[in-house]
């Protein structure tokens, strides 16, 4: 019984948070998706989303909400420049290449930002009021954060399946020779790619520090979860990640009423491995 | 050894190493001992991953997975039930060897990114797991009792020991990555690494030559663990298994040239030589990790071969002595 109440106030925050998540691992698994290559500065551009908030929330006195504008604007621009400067030159090579560049990339943001931000700790004390639901109170920044990952996914949908460089983009996921052919300018395609993978990244941090404290190095642990969401819900299907998020928070959520926290990692990354082994095109992806 | 001209290969390496060994003894000086620690280690790691990843052409992102594993079991051993340095690096590097063996079977069967993504999965999932396990100590760890050192005559000689073990391993696993580049199971995993599908048609049995390389590539660096760990004192979760630390290996194999035996060496040499100066000089220390990324970036893009691999490119003849 005691087990249920946990369950009860812990799930619906998990679930919230899942969607937050998803985000992030949406970012992701579209760059995987439409070029194979597995974006290992994904963390730290997480944590300049959250930077992002930061300054414009405290320093400028923005609403952070308003301030994802312009976060999903510089988060798109960074993406195409990095993709210019690190990934092009890379993109056909082999799987070590590309990893190797999107790391050094990572190094690079890291190092300057260490250098600038330190790493301590950061807080962003932004309250939107809450809830009571009976069982538990829901956070209103949690609730607002998932709404607008929801929105966010539903214009990504929208992007990739109604619009002309959404199509480009399934189309070079596709077959980008094929796509070549058919007139795609697929550069511009691939870094257009990369620059929406970025700026989902940069909104998810955008959205986490608005509940959690952070540092420069806070992206790395997200970056993380992203991998896992990204394998649960199929890498290169970036609807399929919002689902894998809700299922990662509904574990974050549910675990702890079983057992220590502390053991929430464990399952996690063995249900990784695990899926990576029998179903590497995710829970929702087609068999092989 | 009797046609020693068709080992001209061994010569540089080893030269390197002995250098390596002597130099501070030579010097009479405790930091260049660390120094050289630190680089020797740097080497024997490096060298291990190169066999996966070099000749397999496996990337391996978390393969410091094995230094971890194997240095909190042989310092359990060593610590808790009492056995000598030499048993429990035995131990370390066995079980080391079993992990392997266990998770090759499973994830060698993926290819490119998602075997990457995996070995980082693993990496996590051992950290997190040890973080729960009340015999190696929780989230603790385990603090090595001094009463350990007195069996080697006192913590200072225990220290100097140490040194000349990780030189011995460092050894070891170039002797190691050398055999193997030279033999006909290395030719098998070289043909593994260019065309997997096409080696097997050629007779190569591609799943267990794979786990074999995979072993192979893990013993050393849980024998290093031990030692590392026996060294510092103590060893807890977060210092046994970081992420970053597998990927700086990865930078050292690129950075010498990955798939040659010279290559992971001059690769650590390089990198750990650059890592201390970038940290101590006042220019670059705040920006030390943006600075490396610059320079690793550059190699990637512009010598995916590595050092060694664009000398090898360059000049036929050096192909004999830089293996």
């Amino acid at each position: 019984m005691q087990q249920l109440s946990l369950l009860l106030t812990s799930l619906p925050d998990g679930i919230l948070l899942g969607f937050v998540y998803g985000v992030a691992a949406m970012g992701l698994t579209l760059i995987w998706g439409v070029m194979d290559v597995i974006n290992l500065s994904h963390g730290p551009i997480i944590s300049l989303g959250m930077f992002g908030t930061f300054f414009i929330f405290i320093k400028m006195g923005i609403n952070p909400y308003l301030g994802l504008i312009p976060v999903a604007i510089l988060g798109l621009l960074l993406g195409v420049a990095i993709y210019f400067i690190a990934v092009h030159r890379v993109i056909d090579a082999p799987h070590l290449s590309s990893l190797l560049a999107t790391f050094s990339v990572n190094m690079i943001i890291i190092g300057i930002a260490t250098a600038a931000l330190t790493t301590s700790p950061y807080n962003v004390d932004f309250n939107m009021g809450s809830f009571d639901l009976g069982f538990t109170t829901i956070l209103g920044t949690r609730l607002i954060a998932a709404v607008i990952a929801i929105l966010v996914t539903g214009g990504l949908y929208f992007f990739l399946y109604r619009t002309r460089p959404g199509k480009y983009i399934r189309a070079v996921t596709n077959n980008r020779a094929a796509a070549e052919l058919m007139g795609v300018p697929s550069t511009q395609i691939l870094a257009l790619s990369f620059g929406l993978g970025t700026m989902l990244a940069a909104i998810s941090g955008a959205l986490i520090a608005t509940f959690f404290p952070f540092s420069i190095l806070s992206g790395a642990g997200y970056e993380l979860k992203s991998f896992v969401i990204g394998v649960l819900g199929g890498l290169g299907n970036p609807v399929g990640a919002l689902f894998g998020g809700l299922i990662l928070g509904v574990l974050e959520g549910a675990i702890p009423a079983f057992m220590e926290t502390s053991w929430v990692p464990v399952i996690e990354f063995g249900l990784f491995v695990i899926i990576l082994l029998v179903r590497p095109n995710g829970l929702f992806g087609a068999k092989e | 050894m009797k046609n020693w001209r068709n080992h001209l290969g061994l010569i540089v390496p080893l030269l390197v190493v002995t250098g390596l060994a002597i130099w501070p003894a030579l010097t009479d000086s405790v930091s260049n001992r660390e120094n050289a620690f630190t680089i020797l280690k740097a080497i024997a790691l490096a060298s291990s991953l190169n066999i996966l990843l070099g000749y397999t052409g496996y990337v391996s992102f978390g393969h410091i997975v094995f230094f971890g594993f194997g240095g909190y079991v042989g310092l359990y051993f060593l610590n808790e039930q009492g056995w000598s340095i030499w048993t429990s690096l035995l131990i370390a590097g066995i079980s080391s060897g079993i992990l392997a063996y266990l998770l090759g079977k499973a994830i060698l069967r993926l290819r490119g990114a998602y075997f990457a993504l995996a070995t980082i999965g693993i990496n996590e999932a051992v950290k997190a797991f040890i973080n729960n396990f009340d015999l190696f100590g929780g989230p603790i760890g385990m603090t090595l009792n001094f009463k350990v050192y007195k069996e080697y005559g006192g913590a200072a000689e225990a220290l100097s020991m140490a040194f000349y073990i990780m030189a011995g391993l460092a050894l070891a696993a170039i002797v190691l990555s050398y055999l193997i580049r030279v033999s006909k199971f290395g030719l098998g995993l070289l043909a593994i690494r260019e065309n997997e599908d096409a080696a097997e048609v050629m007779g190569v049995v591609a799943p267990d030559a794979k786990t074999w390389a995979y072993v192979l590539s893990a013993i050393i660096p849980g024998m290093v663990g031990v030692l590392f760990f026996f060294k510092n004192g103590n060893v807890e979760p977060h210092g046994a298994f970081p992420l970053h630390a597998s990927i700086e290996l990865l930078v050292m194999v690129m950075l010498g040239g990955q798939g040659t035996v010279l290559g992971p060496i001059l690769g650590a040499f390089a990198y750990q030589g650059m890592r201390g100066y970038l940290v101590t000089s006042d220019f670059f220390k705040d920006i030390q990790l943006s600075v490396s990324g610059v320079i690793l970036l550059i190699i990637v893009l512009f010598i995916p071969a590595g050092a060694v691999g664009w000398l090898r490119n360059r000049f036929a003849p050096l192909r004999r002595v830089l293996p």
